[in-house]
């Protein structure tokens, strides 16, 4: 399977998802922002970053990039779309997914080894997790807060779209201690923690991420 | 050039500029004439404390002495580029290097701290390799004063916000609190990059025809003076406000510098390259040009401005931060310019390299520059400042702690145990590294809280490099030269903990103002320390900087010489952890233990008592040792380093990380066995069936071994003497820094 990783100005965990990819035993093909091509890939990333700095809200300016006319239209086909702290504020501003990524609330940067429990293990991204099942993966992020308004909050937890959340601590003021969250198709998901850090038994918080690259399978698409 | 010319007496404001009369004197010999206002500006910047060395250079010499070459390989590059490379095997290179932005971040914490950042990585970039890591030894006041409530969170934000934001992990470095420190933080930062051998970058221009281009931010009002106001001149509580000599980062810019760079490199159309730090073009410029061919000339009314109102003299001294400045062949410009364009990263030719032996400037088409480039660059005015030790230095040393009130019962001695882990020099630094991205790039071998940091280099081989920055400003205090030394060996022990080889170093020297004879008497003892130490271990210093001027009135900063060691390991799947990993091992601790108290972290917190004489210096011993501890890769399944709060520090510490308690009982006195800081020890675990086989190689380098005790358990015990919960222990650990800072 290709999984396309998208490279914006100022991400940073672009090779770091491509490692993960690889590990996961799917190719890795990478995907240039400005570049209104997705390659033929199966599966897109939105890696982690500070895209544009971060100096506008985070992910606003990434979302008019050209490869994102092309993964909100390949999204919307039913391609599975998976974006990663920037990449899922990138997700949220492009209105693929609900709600929005807000300053922590404690006002720093934290950078933390973070259990969460998988709440959905139907999406293509998370298969291979149980229903259930909690994890330890890397989080870091300054603007991580999770927030909807009280209806949207409601209908993604009445119809099961929370993918992830938070255990032990909420390390950035999430309502509902939400780490991430799919769209009503259950092809997109953003996260907020980054679990292409957690592949590697050496370099990462373990191998509990693992699970996010190793759920993809040929007869999702078909 | 012809007002100058037409007007050769004219006051100018070379002292506001922070030349002395007699360097003013020596502009007006080279020129044979007045400078212009531009060449003024030039001149001031680089023959500033901070840009000339000028004090610090008689000294700094020696370390050219020391064989240029590491115990695996030649020194690829040394002092005087933009930062040292040393050959790591397998082809690649590494280049690391330590500066200091201590000033800045007093007066504008975040700012100061995030621009040091930012300055440094540019000087890696600079030789061609790729950043992959960062550190940030930090120096504060007392953690309970107000002041330093106003600049940590700050400095922490600022080496993090801009770190985090370029996807540099932070995988080490310090945060020491001290009195003297209040009113002059140090943020010191390194950077560690990779490179292959070929992709090698000096910063020279040659190439007569070639074009010099400037690339990166636009030039601003920011930094205007910050070298020669900042960083060589003394805070003074009547001085003016200098806020707008700080420079202001822009992390974006510098990730697409990086980009775009490494890119430029890869398509072979750089011939010489200079980041702009200090000093700004007036330094890049002359630097290039006198490492070059010795000629160059700048039309600078092409430089793309932040604000069109700036004088040729605030273009030329401006620090704007993400400026990058290249010499490129004129059949490669198109190249060039395209792949600044695919970064959006904006780049003009300025200039050209010329045979003229002048660096020539042009404002509006009138010549405001033109001198001998070297005369700026490298032939700046050398001090040999007086020095002398001390008059106190004598009952300083001869006050030693050894005589203070020691505890006496277990209870006392746990006491003392919970109140050396929660006291600010070593408690939980969580706090602090929390807010660094220690993980991007996903090549984090060890980091945070261990001894040293260490990242892998190469996915197919695993070959990796570590790197530990220390130094205890105590030990410096009751003996610079002994201080170095000891700043040296716990930074090489603690490579050599993780199981790498210790190959070079990178110093940045912090210390008070140089006019003080009593200060530079500290800084001439601590380079000859560091010198005759290196020599000893045989490693090269690669480079580093220097920061006089630290000091608030007349009260100077502890000399505070930090040492960064890089090391090479060949495979990091085979790194030495430096916390427990198992129940039932066998706890030894390898080297000479000696009741050595002065300048502990014990007399300090509990007796805020500084004097005697520092711990023995025995750099035989420290080379015994880290031989030893790479003899035990693969066989102790943990080392940790002994330095400060001794072996109690080591244990607590070993068991907090990983929740395996320990049972250890001590011979002798157990209040000197805890919390004496002697040198050349480290604390190993190894299985019970492999303690023989640890004991035959500790021998085999003369290097004493002393069983402890056994892991396992929830409580850290002291036979015949106390026992203390792991629960309890961690919650002294790792409330100080939250309860004090929110």
């Amino acid at each position: 399977m290709k999984v396309g990783v998208v490279t914006f100005p100022g991400s940073l965990d672009d090779t770091d998802a491509q490692r993960a990819v690889r590990i996961g035993g799917n190719e890795a093909v990478a995907l240039w922002h400005g570049d209104a091509d997705l390659k033929g890939v199966d599966a897109v990333i939105l890696p982690g970053g500070f895209s544009y700095g971060d100096y506008l809200r985070c992910g606003a300016i990434s979302r008019f990039a050209p490869v994102m006319d092309k993964v909100v239209e390949a999204a919307h086909a039913g391609m599975p779309v998976l974006g990663i702290c920037n990449g899922f504020q990138i997700l949220c501003e492009s209105h693929l997914l609900p709600g929005a990524l807000i300053r922590n609330d404690h006002r720093r940067f934290v950078c933390r080894d973070q259990l969460l429990r998988i709440e959905n293990a139907s999406t293509p991204w998370t298969s291979a997790y149980t229903q259930g099942q909690e994890i330890r993966i890397v989080l870091k992020n300054g603007e991580g807060g999770f927030v909807a308004d009280a209806e949207t909050l409601a209908r993604i937890e009445g119809e099961g779209q929370v993918v992830a959340r938070y255990l032990e601590v909420n390390p950035n003021g999430s309502l509902n201690d939400i780490a991430g969250i799919t769209n009503e198709r259950g092809n997109v998901v953003g996260l907020m923690p980054h679990p292409e850090h957690a592949v590697e038994e050496l370099t990462g918080s373990g191998l509990d991420g693992l699970g996010f690259f190793t759920s993809l399978v040929e007869q999702t698409f078909a | 050039m012809a007002v100058a010319a037409g007007d050769p007496d004219r006051e100018q404001p070379w002292s506001e500029l922070g030349l002395k009369a007699d360097e003013y004197a020596r502009i007006r010999e080279i020129l044979g004439r007045r400078p212009t206002g531009a060449e003024l500006a030039m001149y001031s910047v680089m023959w500033s404390e901070h840009c000339s060395y000028k004090s610090s250079k008689v000294h700094l010499r020696q370390f050219g002495e020391i064989p240029q070459e590491t115990p695996i390989g030649p020194m690829l590059a040394g002092i005087g580029e933009n930062a040292g490379v040393i050959d790591i095997g397998q082809g690649y290179a590494v280049s690391f290097k330590v500066e200091s932005h201590n000033h800045p971040s007093y007066v504008e914490p975040y700012q100061g701290a995030a621009t040091g950042v930012g300055g440094i990585v540019r000087d890696i970039i600079a030789m061609g390799a790729r950043p992959v890591a960062v550190v940030d030894p930090l120096r504060f006041g007392p953690l309970d004063a107000d002041d330093t409530h106003r600049v940590l969170p700050g400095i922490v934000a600022g080496v993090g916000g801009y770190g985090n934001c370029l996807g540099l992990p932070n995988v080490g470095g310090e945060a020491v609190f001290d009195a003297t420190y209040l009113g002059n933080p140090l943020v010191n930062a390194g950077c560690i990059g990779v490179l292959r051998h070929e992709d090698l970058h000096l910063a020279k221009a040659s190439g007569v025809g070639n074009q010099v281009v400037l690339y990166g931010a636009r030039t601003g009002g920011d930094g205007i003076g910050g070298v020669s106001v900042l960083a060589s001149e003394t805070f003074d509580a009547d001085g003016p406000a200098k806020r707008p000599s700080v420079q202001v980062g822009d992390p974006f810019m510098e990730k697409l510098l990086i980009e775009c760079t490494l890119e430029l490199f890869k398509a072979g159309v750089v011939v010489g390259i200079q980041d702009l730090g200090g000093a700004g073009l007036s330094c890049a410029t002359s630097e290039l040009a006198s490492a070059g061919d010795g000629g160059m000339r700048c039309e600078l009314d092409r430089v793309p401005l932040r604000d069109s109102t700036l004088s040729p003299e605030e273009i030329l001294m401006s620090e704007s931060q993400e400026r990058m400045m290249a010499v490129v062949e004129p059949a490669d410009i198109a190249a060039f310019l395209a792949i600044c364009a695919k970064w959006d990263v904006e780049a003009i030719v300025i200039g050209e390299v010329t045979d003229t032996g002048r660096l020539e400037i042009t404002w509006h088409g009138e010549t405001v520059v033109d001198v001998p480039p070297r005369t700026v660059a490298h032939d700046g005015p050398v001090y040999e400042r007086p020095y002398a030790r001390p008059a106190w230095q004598d009952a300083l040393q001869a006050d030693g702690a050894e005589k203070l009130a020691r505890p006496t019962t277990g209870d006392e001695l746990r006491a003392t145990l919970l109140q050396l882990v929660a006291s600010p020099n070593l408690c939980d630094k969580s706090w602090i590294t929390d807010q660094y991205d220690r993980y991007v790039q996903g090549n984090t071998v060890l980091a945070q809280p261990a001894d040293s940091g260490m990242v892998r280099v190469d996915e197919e081989t695993h070959l990796g490099v570590s790197i530990s920055t220390d130094c205890n400003g105590r030990f410096a205090k009751l003996d610079p030269y002994a201080g170095a030394q000891l700043a040296l060996a716990e930074s090489y022990r603690n490579v050599a903990t993780g199981g790498a080889l210790p190959l070079a170093v990178s110093d940045c020297l912090n210390f008070g103002s140089p006019e003080d004879p009593d200060v530079m008497w500290q800084f001439a003892e601590a380079c000859r320390g560091l010198k005759d130490g290196c020599l000893e271990l045989g490693i090269p210093v690669t480079g580093g900087n220097v920061s006089l001027y630290n000091q608030t009135g007349e009260t100077a900063i502890l000399p505070t010489p930090v040492v960064a060691v890089l090391g090479v390991i060949e495979d990091v799947r085979r790194r030495t952890p430096s916390s427990f990993q198992a129940a039932d091992e066998r706890i030894v601790l390898l080297g000479t233990s000696r009741e050595e108290l002065s300048g502990s972290e014990w007399a300090h917190v509990v007796h805020g008592h500084l004097g005697g004489l520092p711990p023995q210096v025995d750099l035989g011993a420290e080379r015994d040792l880290a031989r030893t501890l790479q003899d035990l890769v693969g066989l102790a399944t943990s080392a940790h380093d002994l330095s400060d709060g001794g072996l109690a520090q080591a244990l607590a510490e070993a068991s907090m990380v990983s929740g395996i308690g320990a049972r250890v009982s001590l011979e002798g006195d157990a209040f000197v066995g805890l919390f004496a800081e002697s040198a050349a020890r480290a604390l190993v675990t190894v299985a019970a069936d492999g303690l023989d086989e640890l004991k035959a190689r500790a021998a085999a380098h003369g290097v004493p071994v002393t069983e402890l005790g056994t892991t396992g358990g929830d409580v850290l015990a002291v036979e015949g003497q106390f026992e203390v919960a792991l629960d309890e222990l961690r919650t002294a650990w790792s409330a100080t820094l939250p309860a004090a800072l929110g």
